[in-house]
């Protein structure tokens, strides 16, 4: 049976192309073929993020329209055989993607026995993210540790248990895994940052992961590989941890304890 | 303020305030969620009401929506400070 996993938030620029494409990646590694596909239509982005830029041919919504099959729009990974991408379109149409479409394309992708499809979805509360929602067995919630992503995931919450196919056919509800990423143990030992009880109590959901605020995030999106692939950041490290942990493994926290710094640092702050 | 105290200033710990105002705005958003589009606006000109009897605070004004076998009963609660019911129309709410 294919699963399908949104990565989702609200609020616009917390992570959810860089968990989309660390999580399609660490899914094909543990074997599962995997497509990943970009909903941000006119913001084409994940392709970036992923690599497989100068690849693309033909996008989503070729496919949606019928003007290209499904098989010669999904681009397969250099890194791994089992994986696929498939772009945003780039038209300035939002309403090229339609409910009917997305579903067309999920089905034929469930056909070709995919094991999951991550849908990486574009930030607000419009159409493109509730396409994005509507059919997902998962939710990845991307949330970073301030006040106005941690509202917006709540109503994101709200919403995929209220505007999703599961919730309107009464169905098991989609499975919420709330991810907060950015994380910066040290500020939240200062007490300048919510942490992660602090997130979890508010929302009432606990993390399924914590991705710690790293610089290896932005060398991964300049070298067009996710950051799950660099075996010497922490981020990466975490995002492995919690692919395992949507497989359903068991693996405690890690990173949440503030880095040491040395006397300059602690001198002259930084 | 010395150099050094100025080089090591540090940001102030705000996350506990954070906390609290995300604590009580996302509680007031869950209780009118999937409610009518004028439940927040409903809850606004109550509140404008109230104060023109008794001064409030914002968060003492709680509009909520029950949902109990076919019903929907909306349920209205007003925390009043202690005491501190005023006799006169209060001067108008800002
Ligand atoms: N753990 C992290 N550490 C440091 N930087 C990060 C981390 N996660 C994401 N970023 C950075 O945050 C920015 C936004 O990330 P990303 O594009 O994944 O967000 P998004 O939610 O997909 O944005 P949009 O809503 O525009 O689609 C990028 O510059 C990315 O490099
Ligand atoms: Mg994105």
């Amino acid at each position: 049976m294919t699963e399908i996993i949104v990565v989702t938030s609200g609020k616009g620029g917390v992570g959810k192309t860089t968990t989309s494409a660390s999580l399609a990646t660490g899914l094909a590694m543990q074997g599962k073929k995997v497509a990943v596909i970009d909903f941000d239509v006119g913001l084409r982005n994940l392709d970036l993020i992923m690599g497989c830029e100068r690849r693309v041919v033909y996008d989503f919504v070729n496919v949606v329209h019928g003007e290209a099959t499904l098989k010669q729009s999904l681009i397969k990974d250099k890194r791994h055989e089992n994986l696929f991408v498939l772009a945003a379109s780039q038209t300035r149409d939002k309403d090229a993607l339609t409910q009917e479409g997305v579903e067309k394309v999920l089905d034929e992708l469930a056909k070709e026995n995919f094991d999951f499809v991550v849908c990486d979805s574009p930030a607000g509360i419009e159409k493109g993210a509730h396409l994005a929602m509507y059919f997902a067995d998962h939710a990845v919630v991307v949330v970073n540790p301030e006040v106005s992503s941690v509202r917006d995931s709540d109503r994101i919450l709200g919403l995929l248990s209220s505007k999703t196919r599961r919730a309107e056919k009464g169905e098991a509800p989609i499975k919420q895994h709330l991810l907060l990423t950015r994380y910066n143990p040290n500020r939240v030992e200062a007490g300048e940052m919510l942490s992660v009880k602090d997130v979890e109590e508010i929302l009432g959901i606990s993390v399924v992961g914590v991705i710690p605020e790293s610089e290896n995030v932005l060398a991964a999106s300049n070298a067009g590989v996710p950051v799950i692939l660099d075996d010497n950041s922490n981020a990466g490290a975490a995002y492995k941890d919690t692919v395992a942990r949507i497989l359903g493994e068991e693996r405690p926290l890690r990173f949440l304890e503030p880095v040491k710094k040395g006397f300059l640092k602690r001198v002259f702050g930084g | 303020m010395g150099i050094l105290d100025f080089l090591k200033r540090k940001p102030e710990a705000t996350a506990g305030v954070a906390k609290e105002r995300l604590r009580i705005i996302v509680a007031q958003e869950r209780s009118t969620r999937g409610g009518p589009d004028y439940l927040p606006l409903l809850r606004n000109e109550l509140l404008e009401v109230i104060r023109k009897y008794v001064n409030v605070d914002v968060e003492a004004v709680n509009v909520s929506l029950e949902r109990d076998s076919g019903h929907e009963v909306l349920e209205l609660s007003v925390a009043l400070p202690d005491g501190k019911v005023v006799g006169k129309p209060a001067a108008s709410a800002s």
